[in-house]
C-alpha cells in the first residue's frame, strides 16, 4: 500500500505529519512503541530539511511517500532543497553534546538507531532520502 | 500542542509538560528551564506524565542543561514518562544521563535524598 503526503516547509506543520504517520501505522499490526519510532524517525527527516534545507520557507515543500510491503516499510522523503547527504553526516558523539550544550544534532542520530537502512540520492532535481524497516526484525 | 505549568511546591518547582514536544515548541520547554535556573531553584521535578511525544528537539534541550545543573548543583528528576517516550530516552542513552523515575512519589524521594 502507497500514500503520499505533501508537506509544507513550515515546523508548524511536523503535527500534521504525525497524524499522517500515525493513521498509516496504526493499520500496521506494528506495537506502539515501533509506531512512534518510526515516526519519529520521519519526523527528524523532515524537521532537518525543513530548518536546514529550506530554512523554514512555507513556500517550499517536502514529498514523503510511505510503501509498507509484506516485509518492508519504505519512506521515501524528496525535496529539492539545498542536498543534505545523511549517510555522509557524522553524528556528535553524545558526550560533546552535553559539554557543548548544544540543542541539536540527536536527530539524525536517532534515525539511525531506529531504521534497518538509510538510503540517499541525488540529482539536478530532487533529492531523495529513503529509510527502510524492515517488519519483524525487532 | 503543549501545554506547559510551573508551579512550587515545598522546596521544589514541578514543571508538569501536557501534550507534544517537536521542533516547533521546543523553544517554550526551554524558556521555562532557563527561568528555572535564573530563579535559582536547585530542585527541579519535571511531571511528564501527560506528555504524548518528544523529538530530538525536546531531549536537546534537557541534554544542553545537564552541564548548568551539574554546576549550579541543580537537581533535576523526571517522572511519569509513558512507555513510548521512555523508549526514545533508551534508544539515545539519555536515561543514563538523566534521573528518571516512575512515579511522582519516586521522584520526590529521589529529589530530597539527593
Amino acid at each position: 500500500m502507497k500514500h503520499e503526503l505533501k508537506l509544507y516547509c513550515e515546523k508548524s506543520r511536523l503535527a500534521e505529519l504525525r497524524v499522517f504517520l500515525s493513521g498509516i501505522l496504526s493499520a500496521s499490526g506494528l506495537n506502539e512503541i515501533t509506531q512512534n519510532q518510526l515516526i519519529l524517525a520521519v519526523e527528524e527527516v523532515c524537521a532537518n530539511l525543513i530548518i536546514h534545507s529550506h530554512d523554514c520557507n512555507p513556500l517550499n515543500h517536502i514529498e514523503l511517500e510511505v510503501n509498507i510491503n509484506q516485509d518492508t516499510i519504505i519512506f521515501e522523503i524528496r525535496d529539492s532543497g539545498k542536498a543534505f547527504n545523511i549517510i555522509e553526516y557524522k553524528s556528535p558523539e553524545i558526550n560533546a553534546v552535553i559539554k557543548e550544550k548544544r540543542k541539536g544534532g540527536l536527530g539524525l542520530l536517532l534515525v539511525r538507531k531506529i531504521m534497518d537502512k538509510i538510503e540517499f540520492e541525488t540529482d539536478p532535481s530532487f533529492n531523495t532520502c529513503r529509510l527502510i524497516k524492515r517488519l519483524k526484525s525487532k | 500542542m503543549l501545554s506547559i505549568n510551573k508551579a512550587s511546591e515545598r522546596d521544589h518547582l514541578v514543571i508538569a509538560l501536557n501534550g507534544e514536544v517537536d521542533a516547533s515548541n521546543s523553544v517554550e520547554l526551554d524558556e521555562v528551564i532557563q527561568e528555572a535556573i535564573a530563579e535559582n531553584a536547585h530542585k527541579i521535578l519535571l511531571d511528564g506524565s501527560e506528555l504524548e511525544y518528544i523529538s530530538s528537539a525536546g531531549l536537546g534541550v534537557f541534554m544542553s542543561y545537564l552541564e548548568d545543573f551539574n554546576e549550579k548543583q541543580v537537581t533535576f528528576v523526571i517522572f511519569g514518562l509513558n512507555e513510548k517516550i521512555l523508549n526514545v530516552f533508551h534508544i539515545l542513552g539519555l536515561d543514563q544521563l538523566i534521573s528518571i523515575k516512575n512515579t511522582r512519589e519516586e521522584a520526590e524521594q529521589a529529589l530530597y535524598e539527593a
